[in-house]
């Protein structure tokens, strides 16, 4: 396609310091590419975890490689595990501990659904003590499913409401 | 102190009420429960075998007297042998027998374990709790009346408990425990399947 126009990027001559757009898309923007993640790494999907955080898969490339163990500077906690019941309430107490708006990652079989373990012990799903956004398969999932759970959230992510839900707040 | 080479002569010879167990690989015995202390501290004092291995216990079903059996895997590190000895406890309703952390310090996880799993008090111990089910759990969950799936329960913290309103609940079997046919050189067929499988997610279990 041949076009005259070589103006490709945002050029403040051209667009005069304005840029239109609305309230929902810039915070979701800026929401879905800075999700730093709260690594509940219980188990053995921990391992993969890293691997997804480390050079190979290098999840920096979503915007996520700021993993924090202090869930108060977290958004995203991705629960990579088993959940015993004497782990359940201290996994719902640092979600309770994590800053609004918050989402969670079931990382695995056994964070989705206890997995193989069908046992007195296990938690069956995490989802019973925490809500959760995006499930993934796997025993244990590859990392790029985890980055695929990843680029899920952050699409859910974009379709908030956030403006309306910061103006009610 | 080494290991003599007939430990099986030697024991007989210093303890007549201990029996042999049948075993198929290394020497067994059977102790008294009130006997379990002084056989141990002679096996480690004496006879070289310093290092206990593992120590766990027995449910032999609920209607069986002794109903639980405490035993003990001691080895020689100078002789590289192994012993096993296995001490019915007391009681049935509540078993207990004496601790062995005055040999080993190093039973005393091992002890709150099988404490933990099957109820044994372990007497002289230095801190009898649960160590992998919460305290305050009312169960003792390797008894052989206790399902695999568990027993309705609250959960450890009451003000989560109340928060989520999640219980501690029965996991679904569908038809499990399940199991693999090893050997099975057909993956598909190799596959985990439960034992049961007349019923399952879908179907529901016939009354
Ligand atoms: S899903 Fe599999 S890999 Fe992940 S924690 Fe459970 S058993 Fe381990």
């Amino acid at each position: 396609m041949v076009s005259t126009n070589t103006e490709f990027a945002y050029n403040t001559k051209i667009e005069g310091d304005v840029v239109v757009t609305r309230a929902d898309a810039v915070i979701n923007w800026i929401r879905s590419n800075s999700v730093w993640p709260m690594p509940m790494g219980l188990a053995c999907c921990a391992i993969e975890l890293m691997a997804t955080a480390a050079s190979r898969f290098d999840i920096a490339r979503f915007g996520a490689e700021v993993f924090r163990f202090s869930p108060r500077q977290a958004d995203c906690m991705i629960v990579a595990g088993t959940v015993t019941y004497k782990m359940a309430p201290h996994l719902r107490r640092i979600y309770d501990q994590m800053a609004a708006p918050k989402w969670v990652i079931a990382m695995g079989a056994c964070a989705s659904s206890g997995g193989m373990y069908r046992s007195y012990a296990t938690l069956q799903g995490v989802d019973r003590i925490v809500p959760v956004d995006v499930y993934v398969s796997g025993c244990p999932p590859r990392p790029e499913a985890l980055l695929d759970a990843l680029i899920k959230l952050q699409t859910k992510m974009r379709d908030e409401r956030s403006a309306k839900r910061l103006m009610s707040a | 102190m080494t290991a003599s080479v007939d430990v099986a002569a030697v024991i007989k010879q210093s303890f007549p009420q201990l029996v042999e167990r049948p075993s198929g690989d290394h020497p067994a015995f059977s102790a008294p429960a009130s006997d379990i202390l002084t056989v141990l501290s002679f096996l480690r004092n004496s006879q070289g075998y310093d290092l206990l291995t593992d120590l766990t216990a027995i449910d032999n079903g609920e209607d069986t007297t002794p109903r639980f059996t405490v035993v003990y895997h001691v080895f020689s590190t100078t002789g590289h042998t192994y012993l096993r000895l296995a001490a019915d406890c007391r009681d049935d309703r509540k078993p207990s027998i004496a601790s062995v952390t005055s040999l080993w310090p190093g039973a005393d996880w091992h002890e709150r374990e099988v404490f933990d799993m099957f109820g044994i008090t372990f007497d002289g111990h230095p801190d009898m709790r649960r160590i992998l089910m919460w305290e305050g759990y009312p169960y003792h969950p390797l008894r052989k009346e206790f399902p695999l799936a568990g027993i309705e329960t609250p959960l450890p913290d009451i003000e989560v408990s109340e928060e989520t309103g999640t219980k501690v609940l029965p996991a679904p079997m569908a038809g499990g425990p399940f199991v693999t046919s090893s050997g099975e050189i057909n993956m598909a067929k190799a596959e985990p399947r439960a034992k049961d499988e007349s019923w399952n997610e879908k179907k529901e279990k016939p009354l």
